[in-house]
């Protein structure tokens, strides 16, 4: 129950994008049809949940040990970084159609702050490794939604009759703000 | 090049945020007032003149393809330190702003010139790209903060000049969003003419 | 100054080196900053104190010591004293319940059991509606938490109107409302409990 609650949160009520303003340069930048954004959405799950883990991991029985939890940035960083270009050679390796799919969204992976955003605030909240796990894919599913919706309404968009001064960014942004007002009809529902 | 053109460029010819429209994640959170925006500004201005400047001095002892990993570990090292000292001297700054101090790092405009300017051009005029951008970047979450601020709470700087609340919808997220829509739409407007 | 080679031995060893002198600058700044912080997060918590009872002389941080609330997790406890005398106790408390989820309360407590002052360290309420929870008013103009001071939960239930208490909610915040009045009555539950009376 607990779980399921704070997937309703992660997904819903505390939207990683629209709530939180993490990874929206992403959200801007890859919106603009519905098939790119299902393949970032793909790739920003798989990462989190494993950066999740890994930096989780790194944090309680490294960092934590040798007392220099300061240096938590610049790790997870790497760690991400690291995770990021291990995935691509991997899946390079082994599925080529999972590669062909995510293959071009993994590198602008590492700078989506959402990732690090997320292994940061697993700390903070002092979650333990499963409700960390579950938190991260939430908040990527999360994403995935803001991203695949934002996408469907820009399509449509498009055949419409824009000011010039308007068209691409300041557009893409006001109808994500008013996606960020109907995510807010979500609140109080945990 | 000339100095004074290369400092003045990030305030509206190329503004990171309303023009190039990098790290609008930080631009959208820290905005709901003008001190908060200001204060997250100059945090990210103090990273940049430091990673700029550092990877300008460090460029011809860095192997081309190691140079990313480099330049986020010097980035890095800036944010945490920018995070500790905040952390130290001002602390209810620091609990507004919370995550987005460490997530500097990922702020897509300080990688962006270190690996278009710094990494190729002298310590100098990396250190005025990097005050230029910064203060550019302050000068836009400045002026959206005061916006968002007015419009929503009716102050100034803290300071209110309306009773009763304002149009709440501005310090909320939706607000962010379309406060910093209109902005980039009146830039564009701007840099036309 | 030639560029280097991006040879395996000059991209290992730049990278050390650049680590290293992170990591030494960084454990430099670290030390140099640890004071500071530790004294900004005592005074901030010292500041919540002050504010939630009567004047004291003693060190409050000192003499903190954790109640259990009963449900599995403990309190925080700061004790005030004026010289010899007890004047009241500080009690960290917390309610889950918030409209966006966690709202952080200092709740403070005369020895009697009643409640002198009450502080909210963090929320996420929404601007505007469950941020009222916050401010304190004066006694011309009271605030929400105004109606709290001076009353003891074990004769003033702490429930909202709607639910047939005496608290009045503040307007289209009921949810906060209900929360902030959760968050105070497991402080004096805790109170209650620990035999502070």
């Amino acid at each position: 129950m607990e779980y399921i609650l704070l997937i309703i949160s992660a997904i819903l009520v505390n939207n990683v994008v629209l709530a939180q303003f993490l990874g929206v340069c992403p959200f801007l930048g890859v919106s603009n049809k519905v098939s790119t954004a299902i393949g970032m959405s793909g790739a920003v799950t798989f990462v989190m949940v494993l950066a999740t883990m890994a930096t989780y991991l790194i944090y309680t029985y490294i960092l934590l040990p040798l007392g220099i939890g300061f240096m938590q940035t610049i790790t997870f960083i790497l760690v991400i970084a690291a995770l990021v270009q291990m995935v691509e050679i991997i899946l390079k390796k082994i599925s080529q159609g999972l590669y062909q799919a995510l293959g071009i969204f993994l590198p602008l992976i590492t700078t989506n702050c959402a990732v690090l955003g997320v292994a940061i605030l697993v700390i903070q909240k002092e979650y333990n490794l499963i409700t960390g796990v579950i938190y991260g894919g939430a908040t990527a599913l999360g994403f995935g939604l803001a991203l695949i919706i934002l996408a469907g309404i820009r399509e449509q968009l498009e055949l419409a009759d824009i000011p010039k001064g308007m068209q691409g960014v300041p557009i893409s942004l006001i109808t994500a703000g008013i996606l960020a007002l109907a995510f807010m009809g979500f609140a109080g529902l945990v | 090049m000339n100095q004074m053109k290369n400092f003045s460029k990030g305030f509206l010819k190329e503004n990171p945020i309303l023009v190039l429209v990098l790290g609008t994640c930080p631009t959208l959170a820290t905005t709901s007032s003008a001190l908060n925006g200001l204060g997250m500004g100059l945090a990210t201005t103090f990273v940049l003149i430091g990673s700029n400047v550092f990877i300008a001095l460090l460029k011809n002892v860095i192997p081309d393809k190691v140079r990313i990993p480099a330049f986020i570990i010097v980035i890095a090292t800036f944010v945490t330190i920018v995070d500790l000292v905040m952390q130290a001297y001002v602390p209810s700054l620091y609990a507004t702003l919370g995550i987005f101090i460490p997530l500097i790092v990922v702020n897509c405009i300080v990688l962006g010139r270190a690996e278009a300017f710094a990494s190729k051009n002298s310590t100098w005029s990396s250190f005025v790209d990097g005050a230029g951008m910064g203060l550019g970047f302050t000068l836009a979450l400045g002026v959206l903060g005061a916006v968002r601020e007015i419009l929503g709470s009716g102050s100034i700087m803290g300071y209110k000049f309306i009773e009763g609340d304002g149009i709440l919808v501005f310090v909320l997220a939706p607000g962010a969003f379309i406060a910093l829509g209109y902005m980039i739409a009146v830039t564009y407007r701007i840099n036309k003419t | 100054m030639a560029k280097m080679q991006s040879s395996l031995r000059n991209m290992a060893l730049s990278l050390t080196l650049i680590s290293l002198g992170a990591s030494a600058a960084l454990g430099y700044v670290y030390e140099f900053t640890k004071g500071p912080i530790e004294i900004s997060l005592l005074n901030k918590k010292l500041e919540a104190i002050r504010q939630v009872v009567p004047e004291f002389d003693n060190d409050p941080n000192a003499d903190m010591f954790l109640l259990p609330t009963g449900e599995g997790d403990s309190l925080e406890v700061y004790p005030a004293r004026k010289g010899e005398e007890l004047v009241g106790y500080a009690i960290k408390s917390y309610t889950e319940k918030g409209f966006s989820g966690h709202i952080g309360l200092m709740v403070g407590f005369t020895p009697d059991g009643s409640i002198y002052n009450i502080n909210v360290l963090e929320h996420r309420e929404t601007p505007g509606l469950g941020t009222k929870l916050v401010p304190e008013g004066t006694p011309e103009k009271p605030e929400f938490k105004d109606q709290f001071r001076g009353k003891n939960p074990a004769e003033f239930p702490l429930k909202v109107k709607k639910d047939g208490g005496p608290v009045d909610a503040i307007t289209a915040a009921t949810i906060s409302s209900r929360a902030f009045c959760d968050g105070v009555q497991r402080a004096y539950n805790t109170f209650e409990k620990g035999g502070l009376k």
